[in-house]
């Protein structure tokens, strides 16, 4: 964010910015003030998209916490109240149930585009890491989240979820110590509820601190850019107004009629039907899924064997991703000019796609009907086997061995050859 | 080395491929032998708006026929006007319920009429009451069923499950006698759609059970029908204004999306263009 | 001179500023058809709207009481007055007043006065003073600021600015009384 060159014309204007620099702050931000890569490409709106979804999660959720009630007799029927009492309760609801899904696909987009184009690579490690906090606050925040309506779903989503917290039971009774801590009871109840909505409600406002950390960390070396170079001469930047604020304001428009088909036509898609049956402690539903954001790891937690070591192997499939600036030892950032590490980089997508797939099966249901059939167990453990493998095994070695492409010598320099050609 | 990795890559691919593709015989092997009768609900699709008429006979189905056994607690007489009555229509209809109104002076509780304001009662007061006068089964409460039985399928849609054709499948699938090899517990029944096909509701609905003001045959298909789609309008109340509405949010932002684009454009004509460095 | 570049130019530049300005309203009407959910939401909700009104009982009201009951959350006096009150009440009718009105417009049966028991200044619920404990106008007194309302429930003295408003409500039968 640093100093600014911001010049107010404006006398009270000029008052004020002498006393506050705020405007300035503003403008060095997401104003004329900050030059970015002129070659950005569509894969970088999903930022700025990220940030829109942000505020219409705290908004809407602001606006329901006026009409909920935290507890285990009122909290399914208030949700209710909101669906068919309050004046356009339905759209805020059903905005901040699908605008959580929304949020996740949009983040899932933006720190694929960091990993393709190498953003976390240095001088970027730090951005890298903010970003993957507000990831793990956003996690928490959506499962608990998930929780307050309670329904059946969010009862055994939460009985589940925490549980897994009582597999760190190194000697006799700390499994259960932790879960009473968590559940301030004996079982997920209204101790669990109240302070999940406790925390639901706080920790938006942690993810804009950490975002405006984000942010920062992003405006000190500047953005990364498809070809992974560094943006050095005069000609290799423009201002990111009007440039960026026209472009993003494109992509959020588009955004916004997608996200509205989800709202108004098919708002219940990326829920549980078991949801709209109140909890209940006596009867689990046949089929416990978690939301679809978490699906991948959920896939990883089955496929272990050992409670411990799954509930292990789950937080290191997230936390692995702390390491991966100093696992790719390449000089090269963008995957455009490592066609091998592109490839890896389409399969690694393609089967955490399909762990996600798996996570939504019962262990014993067959995926591959051919050798006898092989179950989704089997198929969750050698998809697990290669996620894990991809980031120790793949990245290292592709990124010292593989042969890459020549890189163009700047930024604008590429602008003006690819002009000549097309 | 990399070439070696690469391959096995390569045939990670082509096993994921035919997984996918084994995906959706894979899903038809696990349905149900009896698969469900899909019906073209009028209030399904983008512009499916309810069918009122039917609305007014399922409501009449649910109070003679299913009322006996279950609630419908989320639902108020008020909001039958979303199903073309009027005022006077629905006060008249919430006068013929009784609701406690607190005690005399000799103790005795005391009734009132009900008012438009007041839910639809619950026909037994808790749930040890509901089982024991239903063999030990406790009849669901309406006002969500119609969602909470659906599952919908973003990605496969041709494999999702609609609250209204479960619904109707309930009500219409019913054995007489349970296939041979299956052994019928005291006080249950066959029933198709039901998960595990067997079911503890005797089979509620016989042709002409109700005889419907409006003078349509009173099938049991159409029973069924017409209950089912009360059922969904009773969990999703909302569904018409939200419809309607979003058509509007939809083509506004499209057409914004459209205005936005042109000015992207524009801003960005000289820059595409290298002009600023050329 | 003109040349034709600096023709195209202009044209250029008007075209592009409708364009801007086009898009700049088409996205304000946007943006504050979003803000009336998000302010509506905090209207008074379908349930809260359909709120029953409530059937009282007169006849169990002796004379000179007042009962307090509880209508969509505000506290309603209903004063069974005696005969010597209502003439007072009538008595005052020319008296001069803030807010000046009959004794017979206050009361569709003179015996019972039915009214919203806020007083009119700041919202504060006011003290019965029918026996002049607190005020000297014998009806209902203000703590808050020391608005004296009469036995008519009109205000005589103090802040306050209107008379005790008046709920609306229908005689079922001789002594049950509907308000709402």
């Amino acid at each position: 964010m640093g100093s600014s060159n911001y010049q107010p014309t404006n006398k009270a204007v000029k008052w004020f910015e002498d006393r506050l620099p705020i405007l300035g702050l503003m403008h060095s931000t997401l104003g004329a003030g900050y030059l970015a890569p002129r070659n950005l490409n569509y894969w970088w709106n999903f930022g700025s998209l990220a940030g829109f979804m942000l505020l219409v999660q705290i908004i809407t959720g602001v606006i329901l916490v006026m009409h909920y009630t935290p507890h285990v007799d009122m909290a399914f029927r208030a949700v209710e109240h909101i669906m068919r009492d309050v004046n356009y309760g339905w759209l805020i609801r059903y905005t901040h149930s699908n605008g959580a899904s929304m949020f996740f696909v949009v983040v899932y987009i933006h720190i694929l585009r960091g990993m393709y184009f190498g953003s976390y690579k240095s001088p970027r490690e730090v951005l890298w890491f903010l970003g993957l906090v507000i990831y793990l606050l956003m996690m928490a925040t959506g499962f608990m989240g998930y929780v307050l309506p309670w329904g059946q779903m969010s009862f055994w989503g939460a009985t589940v979820i925490t549980n897994l917290f009582g597999a760190f039971d190194f000697y006799e009774g700390m499994g259960e110590s932790i879960l009473h801590l968590l559940w301030g009871g004996f079982a997920v109840d209204n101790p669990t509820l109240q302070r999940f909505f406790s925390l639901h409600y706080l920790l938006p406002f942690v993810i804009v601190g950490v975002v405006i950390l984000h942010i920062w960390a992003l405006h000190l070396p500047g953005s990364n850019n498809p070809l992974g170079i560094d943006a050095k001469g005069p000609g290799d930047k423009i201002p990111f107004h009007p440039y960026y604020t026209a472009k993003d304001l494109f992509g959020l428009s588009f955004f916004i009629v997608i996200l509205a088909i989800f709202i108004f036509y098919m708002p219940n898609i990326m829920g549980h039907p078991d949801n709209y049956i109140e909890a209940n402690p006596m009867l689990t539903p046949a089929h416990i899924v978690p939301e679809w954001y978490y699906l991948p790891f959920y896939t990883i937690l089955k496929a272990v064997p050992d409670k411990l070591f799954g509930v292990i192997a789950m937080f290191a499939s997230i936390l692995i991703f702390f390491v991966l600036p100093w696992l790719d030892g390449s000089k090269i950032r963008s995957a455009k000019f490592r066609p091998t590490t592109a490839f890896f980089f389409w399969l690694f997508l393609l089967n955490t796609l399909y762990l996600g797939y798996l996570g939504t099966k019962l262990p014993d249901e067959i995926m591959i009907d051919m050798a006898g059939g092989i179950d989704a167990l089997t198929m969750g453990r050698i998809s697990s086997v290669f996620y894990f493998a991809y980031f120790i095994v793949i990245v290292p070695l592709v990124s010292r061995m593989e042969s890459t492409k020549p890189v163009p010598t700047s930024i604008s320099q590429s602008v003006l050859d690819a002009n000549k050609k097309g | 080395m990399l070439n070696r990795l690469k391959n096995i890559g390569l045939m990670t691919l082509a096993v994921s491929a035919l997984t996918i593709g084994g995906l959706t015989s894979a899903n038809a092997a696990g349905a149900s032998a009896y698969p469900l009768k899909e019906y073209d609900w009028p209030h399904a699709g983008p512009f499916g708006m309810f069918d009122k008429p039917s609305l007014q006979r399922g409501l009449q189905v649910y109070k003679e026929v299913c009322a006996s056994c279950h609630s419908l607690d989320m639902v108020a007489f008020r909001e039958l006007k979303a199903l073309g009555y009027n005022v006077d229509e629905i006060k008249a209809f919430a006068a013929e319920y009784e609701f406690p109104n607190g005690f005399d002076d000799e103790g005795e509780e005391k009734y009132r009429k009900g008012f438009p304001q007041d839910y639809f009662p619950a026909p037994y007061g808790n749930e040890e009451d509901a089982r024991d006068a239903n063999n030990g089964a406790f009849p669901p409460d309406f006002s969500l069923l119609g969602k909470s039985r659906e599952h919908l399928s973003l990605f496969t849609p041709w494999n999702s499950i609609y609250g209204e054709d479960y619904i109707v499948g309930i009500l219409n699938t019913y054995h007489e006698d349970a296939p041979e090899g299956v052994e019928l517990p005291e006080g249950m029944n066959y029933n198709e759609a039901f998960s595990g096909n067997l079911i503890a509701m005797a089979p509620p609905l016989f042709d002409d059970i109700v005889e419907y003001a409006d003078g349509t045959p009173a099938t049991t298909e159409q029973m069924a029908k017409d209950v089912a789609t009360f059922m969904y309008w009773a969990a999703e109340p909302k569904m018409e204004v939200r419809k309607k509405m979003g058509l509007k949010v939809i083509i506004f932002m499209s057409i914004l999306t459209i205005m936005l684009y042109f000015v992207n454009k524009r801003v960005w004509r000289k820059i595409k263009k290298g002009d600023d460095i050329a | 001179m003109t040349t034709k570049d600096q023709v195209e130019h202009e044209e250029e530049v008007t075209r592009r500023d409708f364009l801007y300005v086009a898009t700049g309203a088409v996205g304000a009407v946007g943006a504050a058809s979003v803000v009336w959910p998000l302010v509506d939401q905090m209207n008074p909700s379908a349930d809260v709207l359909a709120l029953a009104s409530v059937e009282v009982d007169l006849s169990t009201i002796p004379e000179g009481q007042t009962v307090k009951i509880l209508w969509r959350g505000k506290p309603i006096f209903i004063r069974h007055r005696t005969a010597k009150e209502i003439a007072r009440g009538i008595a005052g009718n020319n008296d001069p007043m803030v807010d000046p009105a009959n004794d017979q417009d206050r009361a569709v049966k003179p015996q019972w006065l039915i009214m919203v028991g806020i007083c009119t200044h700041l919202g504060c619920v006011p003290l019965e003073n029918t026996e002049f404990q607190l005020g000297e106008h014998g009806g209902w007194y203000c703590p808050c600021h020391g608005s004296d309302y009469d036995i008519a429930g009109r205000i005589r003295k103090g802040p306050a600015p209107r008379n005790l408003d008046l709920p609306e409500y229908t005689y079922l039968t001789d002594t049950t009384v509907k308000i709402g």
